[in-house]
């Protein structure tokens, strides 16, 4: 494995030009002051009551994400740069998904094997020739990205349907403002808190042409249950719209109407949080109480707009991923500003081969999973562990994809023994509405809080940390 | 706004306020209970509790006799009697965090602050008596912090007099069912049979519904089971009486009505009410005796309940 790339310091003991106020700054505030910060910022969490679930645990039901006081810094050169290749990407996949429930060029073309549409669960057959309003399919995109060395940015993950964390990433820095506003002051951090705004504009431009002058936007939640429910009212709270759950919808004459105190109103746009599968049981899973029962006949009518689209999962599979470089040249021509990680798509005997011999190098990951859950870390792994998961590939080698272990970036991070390097991602949040793509500039920086781990997943014990792009 | 919001700032509200006052029947009685026997006569002050709770039954069905131990359990801790005190709260963080884009910062801090510290409660439970007053005095505060933030901090707007709605309406039903159970201790001299003992009595109920000290000023005089009878049910300038929930539920209603520009049955039913209580006075009452009357009432507001919920709610 190679040597992780440390945001701070270059080798040799000079520090990266962003990072240099920062330790200027820890230089001079004693460790107790950082202590004491890093308790507030919990207590603060804790009182606005920023928790998620972490499903299968019954012990605590609700949970904080930890949270590091140290921001992670990025320049505004870099991000120039991030930006222009996260606006590519996402382009890149809604042309994508256009193209796979119209006219199929690129199957045809032979790029993206039909098989691995077709024949895969969230392919949904119900999105053929379907018009979605402004052929946007993913309003909100948030691409998970590494970094590995000082000029490379790498996809580690697109995530396409129901992306969350942006909360974290708005609470991250009213937190920060409010515990460290001497920091802020030596500093020019580009702001984040337009976020629901531009959110609430992208919605409102996809609305269907059978909505009023100003369309009513509602967000639809699994319900206080769900891991993700404070970040659902959270946003329904910023942008100033209704927080539905199933129930308070229904559909009638193909139009989606919301029960209020003073009889039904009608909605335009659905910024829903609920999956594929749960959202309307006369046409997904017919056991599903979070969903409205004849949504997507109004879908189907043009008379709602969901926010994401339908279908998208396609778009974010691992399998598809592998493919992602070449559907980027496909549609836009250009090269792909953004790298993938290399990845062994075991449905290839000649992948799979090579994955069966190297087991204790890479990571293997299930194609349809996600959180972190069902994937193997080679080298942090048991032989009976590495044997287990053999058998699991040779059974069924289409369900998985194989990476090389990848060397996260560090950042400084509290740790009981001090500040010491832990990994990082980010997760920038896209938003795509009918005439442009925005990005506040940053996203969340999730960090694995064990030395030498790479999982950065909330429900694998990792924390996450304010980002600053700095203005220069 | 969505029915379902409106119907958990309801019943928030409502919890709430059951919380409080089941802390106060608490602390009544926990006073009451601490007089000599000879002060109270033989009334098991603690069967009381429970029919002004109105979880009698449900108590029976576990337990063969009330006293200060598994009724204070019961009414506090208990995670299988539905409307304890800890019941309300959880069922109120509930409600609360469902509805937390209608809720002021300052309501959703009071309900998640006090969810928080009485986890410590629910797995510890109280040992001494004075981890029990300081465990009955915070829920009350609890409940003053709530209606506090609610009154200084939310819009004036369908959202508050909803919430309005359900503090009034539970309000009315905790001040009847003291008034059910112990209506035969207010019953006028003449008829009556308890004797002086009964002053303690008297005062216990004023207690719980924090009206000793009203009463005082509202009538000057010493305690008279008629004036307390008429404190609770008819004067208009004390809180807690029943009176004065009906000109707030009328009021509150009124205003929803004008707000969406539409009366319905539950505006007409609660003025119904309210004209019922402005036109009664209390040798009337008596006449037509007091438990009819009031049993009376504790139908019609339950009713009222219902025709909220149906109007409104669903």
């Amino acid at each position: 494995m190679a040597v992780a790339f440390d945001e701070m310091n270059i080798p040799g003991g000079d520090l990266r030009p962003a990072y240099q106020e920062l330790a200027r700054w820890l230089k001079e505030t004693p460790p107790e002051a950082l202590e004491y910060r890093r308790q507030e910022a919990e207590l603060l969490f804790r009182r606005i009551g920023i928790t998620f679930a972490v499903y299968g645990d019954s012990e605590s039901t609700e949970r904080l994400i930890p949270f590091d006081v140290i921001p992670r810094i990025m320049s505004g050169k870099e991000w120039t740069l991030l930006e222009k290749g996260l606006k590519q990407r996402v382009k890149a996949l809604n042309m994508f998904l256009r193209d796979i429930y119209h006219g199929r060029d690129i199957l045809r073309a032979g790029i993206v094997p039909e098989d691995l549409i077709f024949q895969n669960p969230v392919f949904r057959p119900e999105m053929n020739g379907q018009q979605v309003p402004h052929d946007v399919y993913v309003h909100i995109a948030g691409i998970d990205i590494i970094r590995v060395d000082a000029e490379d940015f790498i996809v580690l993950e697109d995530n396409a349907r129901t992306p969350s964390g942006v909360s974290y990433m708005l609470e991250n820095r009213e937190i920060m403002m409010r515990l460290f506003p001497d920091l802020f002051a030596r500093h020019r951090v580009a702001p984040v808190e337009r976020y629901p705004d531009e959110l609430l504009s992208a919605l409102r431009s996809v609305a269907p042409n059978s909505a009023s002058g100003e369309p009513t936007v509602a967000l639809l939640t699994p319900g206080v249950y769900n891991s993700a429910y404070y970040e659902h009212s959270f946003l329904a709270d910023k942008l100033g719209i209704e927080l539905v759950e199933g129930r308070d919808l229904i559909v009638k004459n193909n139009e989606v109407f919301m029960r209020t105190t003073e009889g039904v109103k009608r909605v335009d746009v659905i910024y829903r949080r609920v999956d594929d599968d749960f959202l309307d049981p006369l046409t997904f899973r017919p056991d599903s109480a979070l969903g409205v029962p004849g949504l997507m006949s109004a879908y189907a009518a043009g008379n709602i707009t969901l926010a994401n689209a339908v279908g998208t999962g396609i778009a974010d599979d691992k399998a598809i991923y592998s493919y992602m470089p070449e559907i980027v040249k496909f549609y836009l021509g250009e090269e792909p500003i953004l790298k993938n990680v290399q990845t062994w798509r075991c449905r290839e005997p000649k992948d799979l081969a090579y994955v069966l011999d190297h087991l204790g190098d890479v990571v293997v990951k299930e194609v349809h999973g996600s959180g972190g859950y069902g994937m193997l870390i080679g080298p942090a792994a048991t032989k009976a562990t590495i044997e287990a998961f053999r058998e699991k590939l040779k059974r069924e080698p289409e369900g998985f994809i194989a990476q090389p272990t990848l060397a996260l970036s560090t950042c400084p991070t509290c740790t009981a023994s001090g500040l010491a390097p832990r990994h990082v991602d980010l997760r920038p949040f896209v938003l795509t509405g009918s005439k442009s793509t925005t990005i506040v500039p940053g996203g969340l920086t999730r960090v694995a809080l064990k030395e030498g781990s790479l999982v950065v997943n909330s429900s694998q014990g990792g924390g996450t940390k304010d980002t600053w792009i700095l203005d220069e | 706004m969505l029915s379902r919001t409106a119907e958990n700032l309801y019943w928030l509200a409502r919890y709430v306020e059951r919380a409080e006052y089941l802390a106060r029947t608490i602390d009544a009685t926990l006073r009451v209970t601490a007089l000599p026997a000879a002060y109270i006569g033989k009334t098991n002050e603690w069967d009381s509790a429970l029919l002004t709770a109105g979880v009698a039954e449900s108590f029976y069905q576990i337990h063969e006799e009330a006293n200060e131990h598994n009724v204070v359990d019961y009414l506090s801790f208990s995670a299988d009697n539905p409307s304890s005190i800890r019941n309300c709260i959880e069922a109120a963080r509930l409600n609360s965090r469902s509805v937390r884009t209608a809720l002021t910062s300052e309501m959703w801090d009071t309900i998640n602050s006090a969810w928080i510290e009485l986890q410590a409660v629910w797995s510890k439970g109280t040992s001494t008596r004075e981890d029990l007053a300081k465990f009955l005095r915070f829920v009350q505060e609890t409940s003053l912090r709530f209606d506090g933030s609610a009154y200084r901090t939310m819009l004036r707007n369908d959202a508050y007099w909803f919430s309005r709605l359900g503090l009034h309406l539970e309000r009315a039903d905790n001040t009847a069912r003291i008034l059910d159970v112990k209506y035969h201790v207010l019953l006028p001299e003449e008829e009556h049979v308890g004797g002086p003992l009964d002053f303690y009595q008297w005062s216990s109920i004023l207690r719980s519904v924090s009206a000793l000290t009203a009463y005082h000023w509202v009538y000057r005089e010493t305690l008279k089971p008629w004036l307390v009878a008429d404190l609770l049910i008819l004067n208009g300038t004390l809180p807690r009486s029943l009176a004065s929930c009906y000109d707030n539920l009328t009021r509150n209603l009124d205003q929803i009505g004008v707000a969406y520009g539409r009366q319905g049955p539950a505006q007409r039913h609660a003025r119904g009410i309210r004209n019922r209580l402005e036109h009664s006075n209390m040798n009337d009452i008596f006449q037509h005796g007091v438990h009819e009357f009031i049993q009376e009432f504790i139908s019609d507001n339950s009713r009222l309940g219902e025709i909220i919920t149906k109007q409104y709610l669903i």
